[in-house]
């Protein structure tokens, strides 16, 4: 059923926008994004909404990963968007490029895409992390779903991604961000928004 | 060098300034340069400099000037309407040959304006940073990277030359990370000497004034004149500029800082349709790059201005093209970053022989109301 969707592991140029509420840790997933695109030795981008649209609750990140220098590094078109409430989603579902990748939080989010030209993924990544004694890292979980979906990098990569950005403060939170990605990477996907 | 890190703009800067022997930091709290100043408040007064948060940008810009001239290496940070404050003590820095770093991470003006990323304090930067007969160096970096290398340029060609120097970047190059490589620190003690400074006299020379009041005119002018030869000689040999695809481009974009980063992914977009399009980067905006432009008059049919802007830094592109050929402006105002898409369409415009000077207007009058 996938055939017809773009193989992003192969994409030279890869454009994700992360958005949800702020809180929900959009930023810090979009970084362990960015991080893992590094040590792969890409060029890479991240840029944050800091404007007034944040003032209403809502917090997004562009992040691109490309084999060439990066032109614009804010992401008005994105290959892959990850919406971590509904806000987002309706914000954005129009801007994902055909045959691009929509991964929501299902969670926050329950819809079904009114869109043939993309291919739709949902994880209860919040819930998942919850029952899992991993309560607020539904983010690295959704960051384990996309690496799973995408290839973008691999799971030593995002491992020492987490490494370099779990900050000293939170160093014993280290571990929960390892298994939060873990259970992201291993959830299996269920096609429950039937086409 | 060290491991590439990822890093915000505004803290690689900072990092960067102190690698470059600075020391010292005077500023007072504005958006977007925030993380900048808060970078400096965490490192400083660990490594023994000073981090002040000011009453004021005008208190800010005169205790840079005080530190100036007792010889260390000092800077200021704030956005627009914090650096028109600035703009008084600027021009006495500039007249009492003072160098020291002013940042300006651009946002949306006039006034109060927005705080999204803007390059519309150009005429500023390049024109009146401040009263008087003078200039600053103004850099304009485009990268995570050269928020870093042109940190230490800026220190390294005020001090050569005696004058404030400025980077004007905005809040997309301040808030966005990208992966960096720091250059080596300097040991503020193995920078080069500075003689005209006010360190103390150790009963061992004449006191040295630094001043930039001149009441006889005959004297203020052969200062200024002495000053204006130093600026002919900076235009002779500190003009940098990035080239890409100009060898066969019959358009050229010129596009500083972030513009450049949406101007090249739409020049790269065109190249993709075989169009012949190339582009032309200022990295320095004072001394403008007139010559890459001029070398370039020579095959290039038209030119396109692409700012974050109704049209500034267009009029230093008209004055380098000096009428050879005709140049079009794109932009946005008021924080609105513009597509990539949006500039390949004024790309294609100007490549069928229009000349234009378009400022998109999204307002409801277009709509038809």
């Amino acid at each position: 059923m996938t055939q017809e969707y773009r193989d992003l592991s192969e994409a030279k140029e890869l454009s994700i926008l992360l958005a949800g509420f702020g809180g929900q840790g959009i930023l810090f997933a979009g970084k362990l994004v960015a991080y893992a695109g590094l040590l792969d030795g890409r060029e890479v981008s991240w840029l944050p909404s800091y404007g007034p649209e944040m003032r209403g609750g809502t917090a997004n990140c562009s992040v691109c990963l490309s084999d060439s220098p990066i032109g614009s590094p804010l992401v008005t078109d994105p290959d892959v968007l990850v919406a971590f409430n509904r806000p987002s989603y309706d914000s954005f579902i129009d801007k994902v490029k055909p045959g691009g990748l929509v991964l929501v939080d299902k969670s926050m989010i329950d819809v079904c895409p009114l869109r043939a030209d993309i291919r739709f993924e949902g994880i209860e990544a919040t819930r998942l992390a919850e029952d899992n004694e991993l309560s607020g890292l539904g983010n690295v979980v959704a960051v384990g779903k996309l690496l799973q979906l995408t290839g973008f990098s691999t799971v030593p990569q995002v491992e020492i991604a987490i490494e370099k950005s779990v900050s000293a403060k939170h160093i014993d939170l280290l571990e929960f961000n390892k298994q939060a990605l873990a259970l992201g990477f291993a959830h299996q996907s269920e096609a429950d928004c039937a086409r | 060098m060290s491991e590439k890190i990822l890093m915000k703009g505004n803290e690689a800067l900072a990092e960067a300034a102190i690698r470059a022997g600075c020391r010292h930091f005077f500023g007072y709290p504005i958006t977007p340069q925030s993380e900048l100043a808060a970078y400096m408040a965490k490192r400083l007064p660990k490594m023994g400099g000073t981090y002040l948060q000011a009453e004021s940008e005008v208190a800010a810009i005169n205790m840079v000037y005080g530190a100036s001239a007792a010889g260390v290496r000092v800077m200021t940070s704030s956005s627009s309407p914090g650096v028109s404050l600035k703009g008084e003590g600027i021009s006495y820095m500039i007249g009492a040959d003072l160098p020291g770093l002013i940042v300006n991470i651009n946002r949306g003006g006039p006034g109060l304006g927005s705080i999204q990323p803007s390059q519309a304090d150009y005429w500023m930067a390049t024109r009146a940073t401040g009263h008087g007969d003078g200039h600053v160096f103004v850099l304009a970096p485009s990268t995570v990277q050269e928020m870093a290398d042109l940190a230490r340029m800026a220190f390294d060609l005020g001090d050569r030359y005696r004058m404030p120097a400025m980077i004007l970047a905005d809040g997309l190059l301040g808030q966005m990370m990208e992966p960096v490589e720091m250059p080596d620190p300097i040991n503020p003690a193995d920078l080069p000497p500075k003689p005209w400074a006010t360190t103390g006299t150790k009963g061992e020379r004449e006191h040295n004034i630094v001043n930039s009041l001149s009441l006889v005119s005959q004297v203020l002018e052969d200062m200024v004149l002495e000053r204006n030869e130093r600026y002919q000689r900076i235009k002779e040999v500190e003009q940098i500029a990035q080239l890409e695809h100009t060898e066969d481009a019959e358009l050229v974009v010129v596009a500083y800082g972030a513009a450049s980063r949406i101007a090249r992914s739409a020049v790269n977009a065109a190249r993709e349709e075989g169009l012949k399009v190339g582009m032309i980067r200022p990295i320095t905006l004072w001394p403008f790059p007139t010559k890459a432009i001029e070398d370039v008059c020579a095959t290039a049919q038209a030119f396109l201005s692409v700012e974050l802007s109704t049209g500034q830094m267009v009029d230093d592109v008209k004055l380098a093209v000096s009428g050879r050929r005709p140049v079009s402006f794109f932009g946005h105002s008021g924080g609105i970053v513009p597509t990539p898409a949006e500039v390949l369409v004024a790309i294609k415009k100007a490549l069928a022989g229009e000349v234009f000077h378009i400022l998109p207007f999204h307002s409801k009058l277009e709509a038809g109301d």
